[in-house]
């Protein structure tokens, strides 16, 4: 169980900082980058302390710490991607209006050009 | 440019993507039919010659920039159509399965029913059915499954062959299904209380190109159109995220 900790707790350093260096780099925008650093911080507090995660176990009937343990990294990673999932929809709504506007202005500015080129014909 | 002319005006609308084997004919028809009705093809991007046989052929073309499939197609039609203030659009596929000679009678319908939506159906008075095996199977279905939803009877809810007046304009300008949009939009207008009506229409064989949808996509194409049916049942009409 110690050993397990021990690799949650290096696998939730690791994830902030690799998220933390994306955000230097500007890779990931900081208001993208909570939900991954949240996530990372509820994990290495937990690791740190076998007291909390016991708590959580007997709270939904697990006797396993282990057990426990993946039960809170799977939920939230869930709810990481879920938010994902309601960002990516969004930015696909904002792409699809963009594009069919970027048609219609498209469409329109091309008819502008072509009206004086007729009255210049004449 | 396209111009909202005389009273009550209507728009031909024809969504297209690599249809150059047919685009130009189904304008043509639509011109010799209904000279004075104004055309907009919008392309979806294609990568054949569609947008030059269409602005060949007469009508208006407008190319979206990247491929949005159907829905989108469509909704940037409706969106011009609205802005320009058309009362009246009859969307008419670009593969030139959808006689045009029924434009008139789906306008009348529209003009003298009052309803927001007027199908052209292949199944009243069996009008030459032109569908898959496949296809046909989830027709069945999805007619038994409306009839539940909307109470009312639709014989063929998968036809792309509709009319919509000002009113379904308007919130179909804002918000549009983007795959498979026709069983979802009739969902739609039902939440709103709008009305739809079915009028009898032949269906033809495509003159060029083959069908999106497979065999084996018809059973995506089941599953996608009933969580979409599910998800606008379930639908907050407050929230509005499209801008």
């Amino acid at each position: 169980m110690d050993r397990l900790l021990a690799i949650i707790a290096g696998f939730s350093i690791l994830l902030i900082g690799v998220v933390l260096f994306n955000i230097r780099r500007a890779h990931i925008r900081v208001e993208y980058s909570v939900s991954w650093l949240s996530a990372a911080f509820v994990l290495f507090v937990l690791s740190q302390s076998p007291w909390l995660l016991g708590q959580f176990a007997s709270l939904i009937g697990l006797n396993s710490l282990p057990d426990a343990l993946f039960i809170i990294v799977g939920g939230l990673f869930l709810v990481v991607f879920f938010r994902f999932s309601v960002v990516m929809s969004d930015l696909k709504d904002a792409n699809i209006a963009l594009t069919q506007k970027i048609a219609i202005l498209e469409y329109q500015l091309n008819a502008l050009h072509e009206k004086p080129q007729a009255s210049d014909r004449k | 440019m396209i111009r909202a002319t005389g009273d009550r005006p209507l728009m031909i609308l024809i969504p297209a993507f690599n249809e150059e084997g047919a685009v130009g004919t189904v304008i043509a028809e639509v011109r010799a039919l209904y000279p004075e009705l104004p055309i907009l093809v919008v392309d979806d991007c294609s990568a054949d010659g569609t947008r030059t046989v269409a602005l060949e052929a007469g009508a208006d073309v407008i190319t979206v920039p990247y491929h949005l499939g159907l829905g989108g197609c469509v909704q940037a039609g409706y969106r011009l159509a609205y802005d320009l203030g058309f009362h009246y659009v009859i969307r008419l596929d670009g593969d030139g399965q959808h006689d045009p000679a029924y434009v008139g009678l789906i306008r009348d319908t529209l003009v003298r029913s009052g309803a927001q939506m007027v199908i052209g159906s292949r199944y009243i008075n069996g009008g030459g059915k032109h569908t898959s095996f496949a296809r046909g199977i989830g027709i069945v279905f999805f007619r038994w499954f409306l009839a539940i939803i909307l109470r009312k009877q639709v014989h063929d809810p998968t036809s792309g062959y509709v009319g919509v007046n000002r009113q379904a304009l308007e919130v179909f300008a804002r918000s549009f299904p983007l795959e498979y949009p026709e069983i979802e939009a009739l969902v739609v207008l039902q939440r709103l209380t709008f009305r739809f009506e079915e009028v009898p229409v032949k269906m033809r064989a495509r003159m060029a190109g083959t069908s999106t949808i497979t065999a084996v996509r018809s059973f995506y194409y089941v599953l996608h159109v009933l969580l979409g049916v599910v998800v606008n049942i379930l639908k907050y009409q407050g929230s509005k995220r499209r801008p």
